[in-house]
């Protein structure tokens, strides 16, 4: 489509400016996206990029479902590393509720944390290094992705959609010799990195195809609020979690990969890097997980009344012979007036009780439910909170406003490829048309966590 | 409620703005700031600009619908200073009547999506926006569907039956 009344006529030549809409139908463009360029020959003058409308609706969703019932929802937000979006709601809720999980569930979070990372940087790199025509690449890491998600299902149950964080721990503890696979499955991983490395690093065809494309200067990133790793290949050491560290990331050996130029290649380099550091923190980690419980307060040592009574109901007596109750005023020994006050009393249980529990007798199952059913479940105090995760494309927060019924009152996401798709008009304006899907590929922008 | 706090940021904005900051403090570890909505532009501005703040991102922006409370609205703001690293959350009440807060476009760019984000969802008018369109919906959609009084089951088809 010609727009001729902004052509000109320069010397001898009779030069025309040509809209050209880049998506929304190309497989580049995830379906949704649509770029409205302003040509002059195959140099880009002007951009302006819609988003779309996918109507994922994942924040009226979360309204209007319980805290827990949210989880399903935040897996689809970036549904390539699922398991960020978890370990990201159920800190938020934490904060709200006052919460510390145990260490060794901190642990089992980083290790899946970690190996969902892996996973999305992969998926971005063998992306745009097959938009360039580099299909082996992309077949090497979707291969090394698999391995990793052989692991998540093995945990989890799910490939893609983990929903394996709870608030207040997570679903089950790792599989029994996790640590063995996991290492073997990183050792297969770290050798598809090095070939992919050897493959792409420093071929001509792809220095050439991404060195100084796309490029963000640091000021405009900054104002951007651009976060993750885009912000780290205009030189800037931002990682939450070096910078506020959460789980146990402060007692992790990890470096924070940082390169200055800004462009394509910087953002390829970053996440190479980035994946190896992930491997060597999943290492870590596996080597120095504590044993113990993996959600909040099951099997304390001191109990209070009524929980010592639903223990002994639980026939788990040998357990629980020689602890400590702390006895309450009521004759029964338990706290609780009537069933309402089981999740309005100030014990406030959130964690679910083991499935074995709830397919087993008749108190799991009424656990269960009191926990599951709609505005009696868990309940936050009033209140608001934002907790931000390092997610693989960077900051991931959420915000939250507890009214203290059993939904979210309010629950925003900080999806964070939001904010490169605000500046990405910014960085091919003036570029090659051709450059317009790795610099957008380079963003790794996942729909789901755009749209809300 | 907010915790009092000792911190510099919070003593600067109070010192230089005074009545305008209406409660400022701490809520579970993070620095909370309330300020009126007339000011709201200066107070982003002052803390951009003043080169001991340093804000120079800004980390997010939302809203929130308080239904049936009155004022309405909240608008937050998480402004973050990458040299100090620390971060400080900002919060405006919007009436619903007059509802309309400022646009900070003009001091942070990506304000320009995150404004019309918000003002898609709840209808906030940013004063000054040079671009306040949808940005989720499309254009001839009707109403703005993360307020509270939007029902979570209204059709808005382009193609096909309406209810």
């Amino acid at each position: 489509m010609s727009d001729t009344d902004s052509s000109q006529t320069t010397g001898q030549l009779r030069s025309e400016s040509m809209l050209l809409n880049v998506g929304p139908s190309h497989p580049a463009m995830h379906g949704v996206i649509r770029i409205v360029t302003a040509l002059e020959g195959e140099i880009v003058r002007s951009a302006e990029v819609e988003i779309g409308y996918l109507h994922r609706c994942f924040e009226k969703d979360v309204e209007n479902v319980s805290w827990t019932m949210a989880f399903p929802y935040t897996d689809r937000l970036n549904y390539v590393s699922s398991m960020l979006n978890n370990v990201g709601w159920a800190m938020a809720a934490e904060k709200l509720f006052g919460v510390t999980v145990p260490e060794r569930c901190q642990y089992v979070r980083v290790v899946v944390s970690e190996i969902a990372r892996i996973v999305d940087h992969l998926t971005c790199i063998g992306a745009s290094a097959m938009e360039l025509g580099a299909m082996t690449a992309f077949l090497y890491f979707m291969k090394a992705r698999e391995y990793l998600y052989d692991l998540i299902e093995w945990v989890s149950g799910g490939r893609i959609m983990a929903t394996y964080i709870r608030i207040g721990g997570v679903k089950a503890d790792l599989p029994e010799g996790f640590a063995g696979k996991a290492k073997k499955v990183l050792g297969q991983v770290r050798e598809v990195i090095d070939e992919v490395d050897k493959l792409l690093t420093r071929n001509r065809i792809f220095f050439d195809r991404t060195k100084d494309i796309g490029v963000l200067s640091r000021e405009r990133a900054l104002s951007y609020g651009i976060t993750g790793p885009l912000i780290r290949a205009v030189g800037v050491p931002y990682d939450i979690r070096r910078v506020k560290p959460y789980l146990v990331y402060d007692q992790l050996d990890f470096e924070v990969p940082v390169v200055e130029d800004g462009d394509n290649y910087a953002r390829y380099l970053v996440r190479m890097e980035e994946m190896r550091q992930s491997i060597s923190i999943i290492l870590q980690a596996l080597d120095r997980m504590p044993a113990g419980a993996v959600a909040v307060d099951p099997y304390g040592r001191e109990l209070t009344g009524a929980q010592m009574v639903e223990e002994f109901k639980r026939a788990r007596v040998a357990d629980n012979v020689g602890s400590k109750a702390r006895v309450d005023l009521t004759l029964d020994g338990t706290d609780r007036v009537t069933a309402a006050g089981v999740s309005r009393s100030t014990d406030r249980r959130m964690m679910l009780p083991p499935k074995e529990e709830t397919y087993g007798n008749i108190e799991g199952l009424m656990g269960h439910f009191m926990l599951i059913m709609d505005y009696w479940g868990v309940r936050p105090p009033k209140g608001e909170a934002y907790h931000a995760v390092e997610g693989a494309n960077g900051e991931l927060g959420f915000y939250m406003v507890s009214n203290g019924e059993g939904r979210p009152w309010r629950a925003h996401c900080r999806g964070p490829c939001f904010f490169p798709m605000a500046a990405l008009h910014e960085m091919i304006t003036g570029g090659m048309v051709a450059d317009i899907i790795p610099t957008f590929g380079s963003i790794n922008m996942i729909a789901g966590e755009l749209d809300r | 409620m907010l915790e009092p706090v000792e911190n510099s940021t919070l003593a600067s904005l109070t010192a230089r703005f005074g009545a305008a900051v209406i409660e400022s403090g701490q809520d579970k570890g993070d620095l909370v700031a309330v300020v009126t909505r007339d000011s709201l532009h200066e107070i982003v501005a002052f803390l951009r600009d003043t080169s001991e703040l340093d804000f120079n991102m800004l980390i997010d922006l939302c809203g929130v619908d308080y239904l049936p409370r009155k004022p309405r609205f909240e608008v937050v703001y998480q402004v973050h200073s990458l040299e100090r690293n620390e971060r400080l959350r900002l919060k405006v009440t919007v009436p619903e009547e007059d509802c309309r807060v400022a646009t900070l476009s003009d001091l942070y760019p990506v304000a320009d999506w995150l404004e019309r984000e918000c003002w898609d969802m709840f209808g906030v008018v940013f004063e000054g926006h040079p671009n306040l369109k949808r940005l989720l919906m499309y254009d001839s959609f009707v109403g703005h569907p993360l307020r509270k009084d939007y029902p979570i089951n209204r059709r808005q088809p382009l193609i096909g039956p309406k209810n």
